[in-house]
């Protein structure tokens, strides 16, 4: 049977087919959806969402151990925060097959930076392979564990937001048949890591890389296709397929398997042409390595740089430069004004309420990762830093020990951001004591990545209801003396206690308490209108950036806009019939009763 | 050259249903046994952002983005996406655009404009171009979200298929209390398009 799937859809489906036991991860785009997709369609696997990265590893570090073969799933950023396991389980390695995805974002369509982490598995010294379409994205969970399995390794697949999130057609196939269910094996000398052991295990990792160098030599993953060309190129992963696109008969060396690379076979390749052309998308990772390995005549990034996405025009324009093609195809119709239109946050969604108040108080706000990073876009503009996962709070504590809290500094991160990694930072405001106010924007869901749970939420990934995180009692736990919560969308009442919590000496905590508008269910109250007659073109409902609310035709004396509401988009949240002064805005029932 | 290749670039803005009509337009690739791939981007582009899917068919498809000026189809949503998109459009591609506008509102505060006349941007350009009422036949018919099916249905005789396999991916991938009024709408959308290939 064919199907049209996502690489993402495609790897769920790959560790169906490859006897998968157990599968974990926390959200983060482009990964997301493999997990997603696992509990949706093949329920007979164990998946869940861990609090964050590092817990998802060590999770499936358990369940390989245990014997079961495992699927790990992270964005790029992710594998940061499970590096820890990862470096160690390199060591110790595998009893039943062992896969992590490593979803990379080249071009940040939604990530903080473009890191390559190609080069985490040479850091750690564990193959990777890399998938070019949806097809292989399947076949390579399956081959990704039994070369784990062979080597006694963790593997990495490396995809990126291309492949992830590009359909092609899939074939599918049926559910390997696995022997019995291994068990445990309590190996000391190879699971606890203590100095003496992990000596022992270093020099095995080194063996293993010696062993994994023989064996890519022949693998069917790194091919050659052949046309007869003097010019050879060497690309994988989505590289591959723009190749292709660009110049279709022109010999082409393809990697799978990215970890250790297929050296002897690649100079073979090298020999054979006169001119060798290395196309891969950031860093320069295969060149170097290929490079430092003495075939000094191979080019590659000179012709491509090193940012963002490649694309088949990219790689036309490189291939031209490098002489391997005559011209690149022309743009007829360039348009070179594009019109932006940068995200923003959705109507009635309660983050808007809050960022509304912190830049009215004109308070320092470090920031974190997920929808409400937004409310650093203009209008609001009231969100100052973001680095990663949970730096919030620390970033504030930092800052504040430096300059002083009098101009009052504000950490905002999310309820799953909170969990995630946040924790760690509450406590040691609260340790050090630090002058700053922690808000949690709780809005029930991981939103940014399309509404996961987690354990704030009271539902697992497969549905199940479970115990939830009471934020109030672990605040007080920790030792945090004021907790306050509000909502966010009551304007009166978030501008008082933020005012009341930045003043108060030593760490505070600030919960809000409005659901996400869209997720689990979405909330659609009734909508509100702008009497015209009554705005005076203010601008004060523009400038809390609202997608619902427009201007409007008629202008004011002064020639400035008045504002109207877009029905069908408003929520109903009422957070701009609460700044508007003149009162002008008001339940268009009730406007219509007027009239 | 891969002459054999149809791609179809689909814009709009995020919630206007970007990602079903790529996903129709795949289906009727299937059903009639071609290969295909289509590539758009998640994340924060869902947010209020631009949404632009590429849709290519043939033989033997590689690459799932459409090179810079090789659209032979365009299809946009929303009236300044489609002049945006036009980067994309091969000299002899067309370029089908709905009259719906979307303002974002960063623009209400004059940092940024929006362009006075999208459609007659896009006409000084070129002389390929539908642009279809499409934002008032889908308020017309009761959703203004069938705007991407109105569309999908003046695209469909230069992207090619029989009208039964359209109907047969609408039957497929939409739910079912939607079906028949996608049926609908894609119904006026082919009547209109016939009345434009008839001028």
């Amino acid at each position: 049977m064919k199907k049209l799937l996502s690489g993402n859809e495609a790897v769920a489906r790959g560790a169906y087919e490859a006897g998968v036991k157990l599968a974990a991860a926390y959200p983060g785009t482009p990964s997301t959806e493999i997990l997603e997709n696992i509990a949706a369609h093949y329920p007979s696997l164990y998946a869940e969402w861990s609090p964050n990265e590092k817990v998802a590893f060590e999770v499936g570090i358990g369940a390989s151990l245990g014997g079961g073969r495992t699927l790990v799933t992270m964005k790029h950023v992710g594998v940061n925060v499970a590096a820890d396991p990862l470096m160690t389980f390199a060591y110790t390695g595998v009893n039943a097959g062992f896969v992590f995805v490593s979803a990379d974002d080249p071009s940040m369509h939604s990530s903080q930076n473009e890191q390559d982490n190609r080069y985490y598995a040479k850091f750690a010294q564990i193959p990777f392979l890399e998938p070019s379409d949806s097809q292989e994205s399947k076949e390579m969970v399956l081959q990704s564990l039994e070369i784990s399995e062979k080597f006694d390794s963790p593997v990495m697949l490396r995809m990126t937001t291309r492949i992830s999130h590009s359909k092609g057609i899939v074939d599918m196939a049926d559910p390997v048949k696995l022997d019995e269910q291994k068990q445990f094996d309590r190996d000391l000398a190879k699971y606890v890591m203590l100095p003496g052991h992990a000596r022992a295990r270093h020099h095995a990792v080194l063996e293993r890389t010696t062993a994994l160098a023989e064996y890519v030599e022949n693998s069917p993953l790194n091919s050659v296709e052949e046309y007869g060309t003097d010019v050879g190129i060497i690309t994988g992963g989505i590289a591959y397929q723009y190749v292709k696109d660009v110049v279709p008969e022109t010999d082409v060396f393809k990697i799978g398997i990215g970890f250790p690379l297929p050296l002897k076979k690649i100079k073979a390749f090298v020999e054979s042409h006169k001119q060798v052309i290395i196309v891969e998308e950031l860093e320069p990772y295969y060149e170097e390595i290929i490079r430092a390995a003495g075939m000094i005549s191979v080019e590659g990034k000179k012709y491509f740089g090193r940012e963002g996405e490649l694309s088949p025009y990219r790689v036309a324009v490189g291939l031209k430069e490098a002489g391997v093609v005559d011209e690149v195809p022309e743009i007829t119709f360039k348009e070179a004004e594009l019109f932006p239109r940068p995200p923003i946050l959705c109507p009635g969604c309660p983050h808007r309420g809050l960022f509304t108040v912190l830049k009215k108080q004109k308070l320092t706000v470090t920031g974190d990762i997920g929808c409400y990073t937004l409310g650093t876009l203009e209008p609001l503009a009231a969100l100052h830093t973001c680095i990663c996962m949970g730096a919030s709070i620390g970033n504030a504590i930092g800052m504040e020990k430096v300059n002083g809290s009098e101009k009052g500094i504000v950490a905002v991160l999310g309820d799953s951001t909170f969990l995630h990694s946040g924790l760690s930072g509450l406590m040691d405001a609260v340790y050090n004591q630090s002058n700053i106010t922690v808000i949690i924007a709780d809005n029930r869901i991981t939103a940014m990545t399309g509404g996961q749970q987690h354990p704030g939420t009271g539902y697992t990934l497969m549905g199940k209801k479970t115990k939830s995180v009471d934020f109030v009692e672990l605040c007080k736990a920790l030792g945090v003396e004021s907790i306050r919560t509000l909502d966010p969308l009551n304007y009166e009442e978030t501008m008082k206690i933020v005012k009341e919590e930045v003043e108060r000496p030593g760490p505070s905590v600030i919960i809000t308490t409005q659901p996400c508008v869209l997720m689990p269910k979405r909330i659609m109250d009734m909508p509100y209108e702008v009497i015209l007659d009554e705005c005076n073109g203010c601008s004060a409902c523009f400038r809390i950036g609202c997608p619902a609310i427009l201007p409007s035709k008629e202008l004011t004396e002064k020639k400035r806009p008045k504002a109207e509401i877009d029905p069908a988009l408003c929520t109903g949240c009422t957070l701009c019939a609460q700044v508007c002064k003149p009162e002008a805005i008001v339940l268009k029932q009730a406007a219509e009763m007027v009239k | 050259m891969d002459n054999s290749i149809k791609n179809i670039l689909i814009a709009g803005v995020g919630g206007q249903g970007v990602l079903l009509a790529s996903e129709l337009l795949s289906e009727v690739a299937i059903i009639s046994g071609l290969d295909v791939k289509k590539s758009e981007v998640h994340g924060m582009s869902q947010r209020g952002g631009v949404v632009t899917s590429h849709v290519r068919i043939g033989r033997k498809v590689y690459s799932p983005i459409i090179p810079y000026g090789r659209a032979d189809i365009i299809l946009s949503f929303e009236q300044a996406e489609g002049l945006g998109a036009l980067d994309w459009l091969a000299p002899e591609g067309k370029i089908i655009v709905s009259s719906t506008i979307l303002v974002p509102p960063s623009a209400n505060l004059g940092k940024l404009k929006y362009p006075d006349d999208p459609i007659a941007e896009i006409k000084k350009k070129t002389d390929n171009v539908i642009a279809v009422d499409a934002d008032r036949m889908a308020r017309d018919l009761g959703n203004i979200r069938l705007v991407n099916t109105i569309l999908l249905a003046v695209g469909s005789p230069f992207i090619g298929f029989e009208r039964s396999v359209w109907e047969e991916a609408i039957k497929k991938l939409v739910k079912p209390q939607y079906v028949d009024i996608n049926l609908t709408a894609f119904a006026q959308g082919c009547e209109l398009a016939n009345s434009k290939a008839g001028v």
